[in-house]
């Protein structure tokens, strides 16, 4: 319990006691108290709102896409087919490999190997540097966090249908309900505590997202795709605010609690028994 | 008709699987390639195989040594997470002391703050126990190890805690004590035996977590004999030039042991991530 003390609990009391002094982390230097002066600059730096907001966006539309994918893949792998578990374990694959390693290998695809397949194809209206585009360095991020968790979330998906007994299904179709019936009236609200779990993995997972964002586009073109927990850490160890950046840390903390507790709460209300 | 339909789908989720895996292909054929065999034919199948890249890569990054560093690493934190927590949510949850329910629900609200909010504190409070204490704890591998084991200790104990109110009945361990049980006995012949499942799930998880893990390693992990496989696989993507033939090469030697491990374990993990998710 010692680790556990000296690694979570100090450091999150020590956070919160530096997130109201100004300091540069020089031993040297003094710390001076500031009081709330670091939250207020928190919320005027235009730096850290934009990356906010864009962490946001980037969140809402990968799990989305994550999840809708992820259910649909665990549709496909538990229907009676013979390369059903040959699917599962290739679709699971890329979450085992971390997503700095995941990060890289597609900063080569969508980087320069595109630009390689533009040189040698000649058209460069489809093929193009996806990372040295602003817009396009963002739905790059969108695409690997995507190969990155649909297959985790497939597997906990299939882990909700599989436990759904055959008598329910049965039933309903004895009743006539067709496969699209069958989805909507049964299985999905039967399967809102998968639901419930998957969202908030991936939520969290989006907002903390930092390796794929370190690997892939180091924040850039412009810090187009910086990322808060990048904005965070540059704020820290690279610009040496240390105070503001703590600030950031402790508002970041906020936000990811208050975010997955509200949006726990939604969906597990849904929750059916049956 | 139906079995002709369901043959269909099959090819068509090998087809869907093999093109969500390509992406690993194009790394793979390419780490093969020379610079203007990639310039020519960025795509396809590479003419000849030279492992040329494979053994400049693996001398750049100081391959093995790295992959010690890893496997020291994931191996040890690992053994000592499920062992400390198992003991540690067994005693929880078989006393009715407020402590030990203070100290539970501390354990589990914790597991709410992300990394980010704890890295700088974490770094500096380092820094004063080192002085403290008079050795280094940043830049070893046993500090890491260390801090490992504080930020494991949440989810560990939360899942055998659940495991031991749920589905481990006392009257077992009464039975046990009974025929003339210690403490110790008791918790290594009796209760660490059941919790197999648990274990294999909580294994499964921080396997994948720690050997991973890049920012606690990258803030803590300075010297070049340290490096973790994450770490070592950074040095070949610079800001300005990247020799993309040893770079591709680097990122299949750190794939190759996930992939070798997953063939081994597969039913495991598949097992234990989806189980770890419905407990967690």
């Amino acid at each position: 319990m010692i680790p556990f003390l000296l690694t979570v609990v100090v450091p999150f009391f020590q956070g919160i006691g530096y997130s109201f002094v100004s300091w540069n982390g020089m031993a040297k230097t003094a710390k001076v108290f500031v009081g709330f002066q670091n939250y207020m600059a928190v919320f005027s730096d235009k730096r850290f709102l934009d990356s906010l907001v864009r962490t946001t966006l980037f969140t809402v539309v990968t799990v989305a896409i994550v999840n809708t994918l992820a259910l649909a893949f665990a549709l496909w792998t538990t229907s009676r087919i013979k390369a059903r578990n040959a699917g599962r374990a290739m679709l699971f694959m890329p979450y085992l490999i971390g997503g700095l390693i995941l990060g890289y290998v597609w900063n080569y695809i969508l980087g320069y190997g595109m630009s390689l397949v533009a040189n040698a194809t000649n058209n460069s209206t489809l093929f193009f540097n996806w990372l040295s585009n602003k817009q396009y360095a963002l739905y790059a991020m969108i695409v690997v966090a995507t190969w990155q968790m649909a297959g985790y979330m497939m597997i906990i998906y299939i882990a909700g249908l599989e436990a759904i007994s055959g008598d329910v299904l049965e039933a309903a179709q004895i009743d006539g309900a067709s496969g699209w019936r069958n989805l909507i009236s049964i299985k999905l609200p039967l399967l809102m505590p998968s639901i419930t779990i998957c969202l908030f993995l991936t939520l969290s997972n989006c907002f903390k997202i930092y390796d794929v964002n370190v690997s892939l586009t180091g924040g850039g073109p412009a810090n187009a795709t910086e990322m808060i927990s990048m904005n965070i850490y540059n704020e820290i160890f690279v610009k040496s605010n240390f105070g503001l950046g703590q600030a950031k840390a402790v508002v970041f903390f906020f936000l990811v609690a208050l975010i997955t507790f509200f949006q726990v709460r939604m969906t597990s209300n849904k929750e059916v028994e049956c | 008709m139906k079995k002709a339909k369901s043959t269909l789908s099959s090819v068509l989720l090998v087809c869907l699987s093999l093109i969500w895996l390509s992406p690993i292909y194009i790394i793979l054929a390419n780490s093969f390639k020379s610079r203007d065999e990639m310039y020519v034919n960025p795509l396809g199948m590479p003419v000849k195989f030279s492992l040329e890249y494979y053994s400049g890569a693996m001398e750049k990054m100081n391959f093995l040594r790295a992959f010690g560093v890893s496997l020291v690493i994931t191996i040890v934190s690992v053994a000592i997470i499920v062992v400390l927590c198992a003991m540690a949510a067994w005693m929880m949850a078989r006393s009715d002391g407020k402590l030990s329910k203070a100290i539970y629900y501390t354990l589990i609200l914790t597991m709410l703050i992300p990394f980010q909010t704890l890295m700088m504190p974490l770094m500096q409070e380092m820094n004063s126990l080192e002085k403290l204490l008079g050795f280094q704890i940043k830049d070893t591998i046993g500090g890491l190890i260390f801090m490992y084991i504080g930020f494991g200790a949440g989810m560990g104990v939360f899942m055998f805690y659940g495991f031991v109110k749920g589905s481990l009945p006392r009257t077992l361990e009464e039975a046990a004590i009974i025929d003339g049980c210690n403490t110790w006995q008791l918790f290594w012949r009796v209760v660490f035996p059941l919790m197999k499942p648990t274990i294999i799930t909580l294994v499964i998880l921080d396997v994948i977590w720690i050997w991973n893990d890049y920012l606690l390693p990258s803030l803590t992990l300075k010297s070049a004999s340290n490096r973790t496989i994450p770490i070592g696989t950074q040095i070949f993507f610079g800001q300005y030039t990247i020799e993309w033939n040893m770079a591709m090469a680097a990122l299949m030697l750190t794939i190759i042991p996930v992939v070798v491990f997953y063939l081994c374990a597969q039913k495991h993990i598949v097992k234990g991530v989806a189980a770890g998710a419905v407990k967690g």
